[in-house]
This record gives structure tokens, sequence and C-alpha cells, in this order.
């Protein structure tokens, strides 16, 4: 018996089996009715719940042995009613371990047959459409077209297998956050192989990976801002069919994210150099799993200048770049002063949202413009620069004239309060002299 | 010039005989005493009610109550309308100085013992004046349609829907549904600038009258006889008193302008320590540290019925105190009175000073 007849057969319903009891009964549909109403109140006394010997005999086993029946208890598989059968086989039915262990059983596949192991449900549409429809069924092909398929299939054991990012017993769906493959878990899932310096010595590869995206800009987003959508090591190497991407295809993986600057790059100077030096695009300036957050200082004659690794600082592509970040550090200064001038204002009690709100255009300009700069063409930064220049320049005219509204508040606050005690005192000696003048006629 | 100023005052004369109301003011007579500081706070009320009523209509030029242009009115008046950012701030500025008026006023009334008879009428009326512009502050505050105004207005309502029997329908009343909404800015709207100005209009008239009618009230066992005319004694130190609250309100208004607050979302979550305006705060506050049970009862209904019945029994004064309208001191009201301030005010300050106080 296959392994889904074994969890076709067991996990019959309770109401399928109420079902069959009817139909053997013959007699008027009232009676059947009334008998089937009162087998199926008795039911739940009269029959023992569906037994699982697999579960009761390894709860009273000890640790390595205990450990998969008490992970199973939250495991998506028990949620979704599968039970131990349907991966291992045997027949939980029976009381007596060697009769459980019929020929159906299969115990625990060698580390080389997990994939297959797993696939034989994960990559059935017929079946998973059964749990969940929406599930992708490709993960076994794409494994295999992974590194560490790739490696399993020569015989190394040693590299990752379903069960080394999934977990063993007690998996969780992706998306619960307390699972192995939840966004902000997951690099420290590949971290566990790809961190350990001994277990990477053999695969020549380096063991920072987790060290070094942890100092990245997404990692700041995903662990900071909690921002489930920072891309982690699967956003960009794949995850069933992990791999490094290759010089020509980083550039792609960059653009799932930013195509904006993926787009303005490819009609830069730059595109035809990099593909014909081999240079992988993004990667040559902003690193790969250590991506920093970018800042105007690595434009040419920047603290940390980027160019400087490729061109000589005397040559004409440098001066390029030195001028563009003359021309946008010139904006942002510009932006800063407009925004201290708003600010300023609003300090002296002048209501500047309108001035505010204009002002978030010059700040997407910023980033239009910085964006700009992989094209590398001053003739478009200058053009957006137009743009920028005209909402700063009335952002700054609104400023001043909010200065000026305040200066005015302020001296006709003076002229009116001075104004007010003046007519004060002026009371005061009216007063003065009304009395003086009626004398004692004030009182009775 | 002088003889057209001359002919300009012979004509409103031979029309509206000034000179015959100049005459009665000359003729009516204010005690003059070392407790009469306390008289200015009235015509004070007063002056900052007409305040109210100028600034109120002309905000109303550009205001619109709804929710989708009442916030942005506000920002259209603070930021584009010219001295809209004045007359903004002046409204709501004195808004909270003429409820703090009135409670001294109030107070000082009630420490003077000014509702002995014939005056108790007087007393009332100024009681349902507090009332009227309690309900004035309470529905204007909701006007600009921003987020502290609109869960404060929750807040209130919800607290008025606890009292037993008619809570909820006052609520829902107010609200013009089950929730703050579309609906409950028009009802506020309809509230503060018709309903409540015709209350108040109607509540200052008589009030006014009787104080005509009896006149000021001296202190019990005052000796002096000291009185002055109205005119021009009185009301020209009124004036002064006015001149110095109005270059105390421009000060607040040019280095204080009234915020506008951000833009009311109801979907958004409640932010913390939302609190309604100050002079609602010791109710408040009172509701947040009373037990949840006292004596099988829930706790905040019994304090809400503690408040109504203080505020009953409050307006009631004048002819509960029998010792007073015997022209006798009634020194235990007045413990009562200096009681209640205290209770008042450290409540207002637990609210701002202990803000997670309670539940």
């Amino acid at each position: 018996m296959s392994q889904r007849q074994i969890s076709r057969s067991s996990a019959v319903p309770l109401a399928t089996r109420a079902g069959r009891l009817r139909s053997t009964k013959t007699g008027s549909p009232l009676a059947s009715a009334l008998l089937f109403l009162a087998l199926v109140s008795i039911l739940p006394a009269s029959l023992p719940a569906q037994k699982n010997s697999c579960l009761d005999c390894h709860r009273e086993l000890e640790d390595k042995l205990r450990a998969p029946a008490e992970a199973m208890a939250g495991d998506i598989h028990g949620q979704f009613g599968l039970s131990c059968a349907d991966c291992h086989g045997g027949n939980p039915l029976e009381e007596d371990m060697e009769r459980a262990k019929d020929r159906s059983f299969k115990g625990v596949p060698p580390r080389t047959r997990i994939p297959e192991f797993c696939g034989a449900c994960h990559a059935d549409a017929a079946f998973m459409r059964r749990f969940n429809p929406n599930l992708r069924i490709d993960q076994l092909n794409l494994y295999w077209t992974s590194q560490h398929g790739q490696l399993l299939k020569k015989g190394d054991d040693k590299v990752a297998t379903c069960t080394d990012c999934h977990g063993v017993h007690g998996i969780h769906a992706a998306s619960f956050p307390k699972s192995w493959t939840f966004a902000w878990n997951i690099p420290q899932t590949c971290g566990r192989c790809h961190s350990d310096r001994d277990y990477m010595r053999p695969y020549g590869l380096p063991a920072d990976q987790v060290e070094e995206y942890k100092a990245s800009v997404h990692a700041q987003a995903l662990y900071e801002k909690k921002d489930l959508s920072a891309p982690v090591c699967n956003d960009c190497h794949g995850n069933h069919g992990a791999a490094p991407p290759e010089v020509s295809s980083v550039a792609f993986v960059c653009r799932q994210c930013h195509p904006s600057a993926g787009d303005l790059f490819s009609r830069s100077p730059h595109r035809a150099a990099f593909d014909g030096l081999g240079i992988s695009e993004c990667e040559a300036c902003h690193g790969n799993h250590r991506v920093l957050r970018p800042s105007d200082d690595m434009l040419a004659g920047g603290s940390q200048d980027v160019c400087l690794r490729c061109h000589d600082a005397e040559t004409n592509p440098y001066r390029v770049g030195k001028e563009i970040k003359r021309l946008v550090d010139a904006f942002v200064v510009s932006y800063e002063n407009a925004e201290a001038l708003l600010s300023a204002a609003e300090k002296k009690g002048v209501e500047v949202s309108p001035a505010k709100f204009k002002l978030q255009e010059a700040n997407t300009a910023i980033i239009h413009l910085r964006n700009l700069t992989h094209t590398l063409s001053i003739s478009e930064v200058e053009a957006k620069l137009k743009d920028g220049d005209m909402v700063l320049a009335e952002v700054k005219a609104s400023g001043q004239r909010a200065l000026e509204e305040a200066r005015f508040r302020r001296t006709g606050l003076i002229v009116a309060t001075v104004f007010l005690l003046l007519l004060a005192v002026a009371i005061s000696i009216k007063l003065r002299d009304l009395r003086r003048s009626s004398g004692p006629e004030e009182q009775t | 010039m002088t003889k057209f100023l001359e002919r300009i005052g012979s004509y409103l004369e031979g029309r509206l005989r000034i000179s015959g109301l100049l005459e009665f003011g000359r003729k009516k007579k204010v005690p003059e005493h070392k407790h009469s500081f306390w008289y200015y706070f009235g015509g004070l009320c007063l002056f900052l009610f007409f305040i109210q009523v100028a600034t109120g209509i002309l905000l109303l030029l550009y205001y619109v109550p709804s929710i989708d242009t009442a916030h942005e009115s506000i920002r259209f008046i603070m930021s584009q309308v010219k001295f809209g950012w004045l007359i903004r701030s002046v409204h709501s500025w004195t808004a909270n100085i003429l409820i703090g008026t009135i409670f001294i006023h109030m107070f000082s009334a009630f420490f003077l013992k000014a509702y002995r008879p014939p005056r108790e009428l007087t007393w009332v009326s100024g009681f349902f004046l507090l009332l009227i512009f309690l309900a004035f502050g309470f529905s204007g505050y909701l006007l600009p349609w921003n987020e502290l105004a609109f869960f404060a207005t929750r807040v209130g309502t919800d607290i008025a829907g606890t009292i037993p029997l008619v809570g909820q329908t006052i609520k829902e009343f107010l609200l013009g549904g089950p929730e703050v909404s579309g609906a409950t800015l028009s009802r506020f709207f309809w509230l503060h600038v018709a309903v409540l100005p015709a209350l108040a209009l109607a509540f200052i008239g008589l009030h006014v009258l009787l104080v005509q009618l009896h006149g000021m009230s001296k202190p019990i066992g005052l000796r002096e006889t000291k009185e002055i005319s109205f005119y021009p004694y009185f009301f020209l130190k009124d004036a002064q008193v006015w001149m110095v609250v109005l270059a105390l309100i421009g000060i607040l208004c040019v280095f204080f302008p009234w915020e506008i607050g951000t833009k009311a979302d109801p979907f958004a979550p409640t932010p913390v320590g939302i609190k309604p305006e100050w002079y609602f705060t010791f109710v408040f506050t009172t509701l947040k540290i009373v037990p949840p049970h006292i004596l099988t009862i829930e706790g905040e209904v019994l304090a809400i019925l503690a408040f109504l019945l203080g505020a009953f029994l409050w307006m009631l004064v004048p002819f509960l105190d029998r010792r007073a309208s015997r022209d006798e001191k009634s020194p235990v009201l007045s413990v009562l009175g200096f009681i209640i301030i205290v209770y008042m005010v450290a409540m207002t300050l637990l609210t701002y000073l202990l803000p997670q106080v309670g539940r």
C-alpha cells in the first residue's frame, strides 16, 4: 500500500463512517433517519479515538526518539490532519511495533533521499491541491538546479536538503514568525551552515555572508524597521533553487526591487564598460551582502568615493563624477536651507504646512537626482535640478514670506499692546481727573 | 472738525437718547470695598463673549463643516486668509480664557455669598450659562476635525453614554449615530453656531437684567457703604481690565497660535494619552481612578451620578444655604467650596502631570 493510500484509509472522517453504518440498514426513510441520528449521538462514546501507535510509543521514549512525537504537536502537517504514517509509512493502528512496521514502513530516509521523500507529496499537484492550492509544487525541480541539489546528486550528503532549512518535525508555514523560513529567520537558517567556517572550508566558500548582511541597509530595514519586504538571502539567491547569482545576473537580481536604478544604469557608459570587463553591475559600487545605505559621499570626491576604485582622479570620467556630486551637494544644501527657513517660521508660530507640502516635491527631486547619478549624465542631472530648483525657489519664497509675516505679527503685537496699555493708562488718568473734579460725588 | 463731531453727536442724541442711557449709568451705583475686584470678572465674561461672537462670525466666512473640508478649511484660515491666524487663535484662546473666567466669576459669587435673596435666580441663570459655555467648548473642540478632538469627543460622548437610563439616547443624539462621524460634526456645528448662541444670548440677557434689577451684592457683614457710579467709574475700570486681557490674548496668539493638529482618521488607533479639554479633565481623571465597582455598582456610573447630583446641588446652593439667606456667615459651605476647588485643581494637575494614573 502506498503512502498516500494509507493516508486515505486512515483519515476516514467520522461522518463518512457514520454514513457507511447507515447504509447497512434497511427500512423507511424516517426510520433510517432516526437510526442515523441515534447512531451519530452515540458514536463518540462507542468508537475509540483514531489510534496512532507511533506517537503512543515515541512519547514514552527518551530524547532523540521522543522529540519527533513532541514536535509534531505544532507541525503544519499535523494541523492538516497528516500523521506519522503519511510520511514514514507503517500501520499506526497496530499495537505491536513489529506489526506496525509492516511492508509499507519507510522509517527515516537517508539524507540523499530526503528531497524525493518530501517531493513525493510536494511535487504532486493533485495531492497538494487538497491542502493548499496556492502552494508551489516545483520545489523539487528547483532544488535539483541548486548548488545544494547538484552536489547532493553527486553524493555529497553534507549539503542542505529540505529538512535543513524547514526542520524535520515541527515544521511551520513560512508565514509563521517562528518558522525557520520566516523572513527575519532566514539569515540565521542559512547561516547555520554558511557561517560555519569549518563546514564551508571544503567548498572554498567564505563564512562571513550573514555577518556582512547584518551590517547592510537591507538588514536594517528587516530588523529595525520590521520591513518583511526587505531582501534576505533567498530573495537574491533563490530559495529551493539557491545558487550564487552570476556576474551577468546580479543586475537582474537587484532590479527585482530597484528597477529604476537598473534602467538608468543601462543607459550609462558604465554598462558597456562593465560588460566588457566582466564586472557585475550593482555589486561593483554597492557590494553584495554588505550593501550599505547609499550616500552622496560614495560619489566622486566624497569620503567614501567608489569611483576611485576604477578611475584615476585626473581622468575625464572622474571629473564628470565630481561635477555630478557638486550639483547634487548644492541642491541638497539648498533643500536644507529651505527646510531650515520653514522650520524657523514655524517656530515663530506661522502656519507653513502648504510650503512644507511643497517641499516634499523637492525631497522627491533629491531622490530622483540621486537615482539619476546612475546615468553619469550631467545634462540629465541638470534637467532634474531645474525642476527641483524651481520648487525650492517657491518654497524659499514662502519661507521668507512666513518669516516676514512673523516679524509683522510681532511688530503688530508691540503696537497693539502699547496702544492698549496706553489706553488703560489714559483711562486711569481720566478716572483720577474725574475723581478730582467730582469730589465726594461718587460716594453715598 | 469739532463742530462736525458736535453735529454728529447732536444727530445721534436726537434719535438714540444716549444721554438718557448715560444718566442711567450715572445713577446706577456699584459698591466699592476690599472685595470689589471680583466684580470685574462678570464684565470680563461679557467682553470675552462678544469677542467670541465677533471672531466666530468671521470664522464662518471660511469654515466648511464637513469631514472632508473642515480640517482643510481651518488650515486655509490659518495659512492663507489675511489675519485668519489671528481670528482663529483669538477665538480658540478666548474660549479657554472665557471658561476660566466663568469659573472664577462663579466661585467668587459663591464665596461672597452673592446668591443670597433676592439674587437666587441670578445664580441659577449663571449656573446655566456655565453649562452653555462648557457645551460651547465641547462642541467647538471637534470642529477643526483633528485627531485629538476626534478621540476626545469619542471619550466625552462615551462618558455621556454611561449615564443610567438616558445616557445612550443622549450619546446617540449628540453623535447622530453610533460613532463620531460626519453627522456628529454637523450636529456639533449646529449646536455651536445656532442653538448655543441663542441660549447664551437669552440667559446672558436674563442674567444681566437680574443684575440690573438687584444691583451688585455686597459681602455679608460688610460695613463699608462706599459706592461708585456705574458710569463712568465702574465702566472705565471694567474697560481697563478688558484692555489688559485683550493685550494678553494678543500675546498668546502671536507667540502660541492655536494648533491645527493632524486631520482625524476614524480608522486610526486611539492615540496614547488622549484627554478632553482642560476644563473637563477633573471629571475625566476621576472616572479613570474610580474603582471598577463600588458596592456592586459600576464605579464609573456611580461617579457620573455623583457629578450630576453635585452639579444639581450646586445649582440649588442659594436655596440650601439658609444661613446666608439670613445674612449670616456660612463657613461650612465656604469650606465645602474650597474643598471642591482643591479637588478640581488636584484632578486637573493629575491629568497633566501623571497621565498614566488610573485605568
